[in-house]
């Protein structure tokens, strides 16, 4: 154990994270981005803007998409967190993975991840989506490379396939 | 300078009287933080002054919506997903369920709260003209007790509200009354989502029988607070809708706003465009009842 990890400062925070139960023992201010990324090795979330402009540190927690990097780690407490490795099933890339990558949706890969989960959570809620949900379900997630038509038809394209089912 | 999280203390108590006991007892020391969609950003850019936060994300006391035969009640920790999918708020309070789809994406909407948009009293709020020309009336609690006030009133000038440093806002109350009113409301900005309005406007008005009856204008992001735009009203109550009407509304809406020049916008372009959504309302106005 590190002599950071014993300092009396930090607090024991304990949540959920696809499926697993996580412990930490960090700052309660710290934000649940940094949380994933350094202790737990979830490097799948990315920072961005670090200001709740680009969606790119998109998880769901208890359901909802939220920026992660506004969210103070002890707001977490006792959450049922999704992250984008919580997607994946026994090494299979889920519905929306495999639609992403048939359709060219990511390239860079930055804000895929966010991307991606945001279109989690709007096919949780309309899973046949409009063109017009998605590009609003979308619309807190920027992407600098691929112009989003593809990243679009990958959502539609998820839908199809069913990926909310 | 980013912020190092081991200089900030946040505490979370499970109710809402631990946390006005805690505002009681230290006033002005402990910042409230909601869903941190304007806390978190300044303590990522090293900005927040305060050292200790009390998080009230959650609370069941400020997260209801009552009803009432008159009145609705929203609590001030409802967040924008939950004003946008509030069946009353969506069908007898349009503006506030537009303007709720309109602040940042779907992630802020989903942290972002009502209440938290008007402490943190920016000019440029989506939602805040809106509660201006509904009339809404704040409850604010403190360990002292609850005290109403007009929220018309509220804002004093850019950034000061009248809350006090061991009050937080309860729940925000909107009477039902505004069925026959027809409502508009116009975000210019770059793009609808995660990008802060240029001008933002919020209207209800009656019309009948070709003149206006009791007129609501109130716009954003051109005066160091929301703005009602009372002249203007006083100006066009009772008139007949013509195109002298619609050029006095106009001038008498930019003599009222007080714009800045900014990144997002000049001052010149937001007096231009306040004056022509005002009249771009009024022309809807009197469109609407040839419609009905």
């Amino acid at each position: 154990m590190s002599a950071s990890s014993q300092d009396p400062a930090k607090c024991e925070i304990a949540f959920t994270v696809n499926g697993q139960l996580a412990t930490v023992r960090v700052h309660a201010m710290e934000r649940l981005l940094d949380v994933l990324r350094h202790e737990l090795g979830l490097t799948g979330t990315k920072e961005g803007c670090g200001e709740g402009e680009c969606g790119s540190c998109s998880v769901l927690m208890d359901g909802l998409l939220v920026n992660s990097c506004l969210i103070p780690v002890l707001q977490a407490s006792g959450a049922n967190i999704v992250t984008i490795e919580g997607l994946a099933c026994d090494g299979r890339l889920g519905v929306l993975q495999q639609a992403f990558l048939d359709c060219g949706g990511a390239q860079c890969g930055i804000c895929t991840p966010g991307m991606i989960l945001a279109a989690v959570h709007l096919l949780n809620k309309k899973p046949r989506p409009t063109l017009e949900d998605i590009r609003e379900g979308l619309s807190g997630n920027l992407c600098r490379c691929t112009g989003y038509m593809q990243i679009i038809e990958a959502v539609a394209e998820a839908g199809r396939r069913g990926a909310a089912t | 300078m980013r912020a190092h999280p081991s200089e900030y203390e946040i505490v979370s108590p499970h109710t809402l009287s631990a946390v006005l006991s805690l505002l009681a007892q230290e006033p002005g020391v402990w910042l409230p933080i909601a869903g941190g969609t304007d806390v978190m950003v300044q303590y990522a850019a090293g900005k927040l002054a305060a050292r200790k936060l009390v998080s009230i994300w959650n609370l069941p006391e400020l997260r209801r919506i009552e009803l009432s035969a008159d009145e609705i009640q929203i609590g001030a920790g409802c967040t924008y997903t939950d004003l946008s999918e509030h069946e009353i708020v969506n069908r007898e309070f349009t503006l506030l369920s537009r303007a709720a789809r309109w602040t940042g994406g779907i992630a802020n909407q989903n942290r972002g709260t009502i209440g938290g948009n008007i402490v943190n009293a920016s000019p440029a709020a989506d939602s805040l003209p809106a509660l201006l020309v509904y009339e809404a009336e704040l409850l604010l609690i403190s360990a002292r007790g609850e005290r109403r006030v007009p929220y018309t009133s509220f804002h004093i000038n850019y950034r000061e509200t009248q809350i006090a440093p061991d009050e937080l806002i309860r729940a925000i109350c909107l009477k039902r009354r505004f069925p026959e009113y027809y409502a508009h409301a116009r975000k210019v900005a770059a793009r609808n989502a995660q990008a802060i309005a240029k001008v933002c406007l919020a209207a209800l008005g009656r019309f009948a029988d070709g003149f206006v009856e009791d007129i609501r204008l109130a716009v954003g992001s051109v005066a160091p607070v929301p703005l009602r735009l009372t002249a203007t009203e006083r100006a066009v109550n009772g008139k007949r809708i013509d195109p002298q009407l619609l050029q006095l509304a106009r001038t008498t809406a930019a003599s009222e706003v007080r714009p800045i020049d900014d990144i997002r916008s000049s001052a010149r372009y937001r007096v231009a465009v306040a004056g022509n959504l005002v009249a771009e309302y009024l022309q809807q106005l009197s469109a609407s009842e040839m419609k009905t």
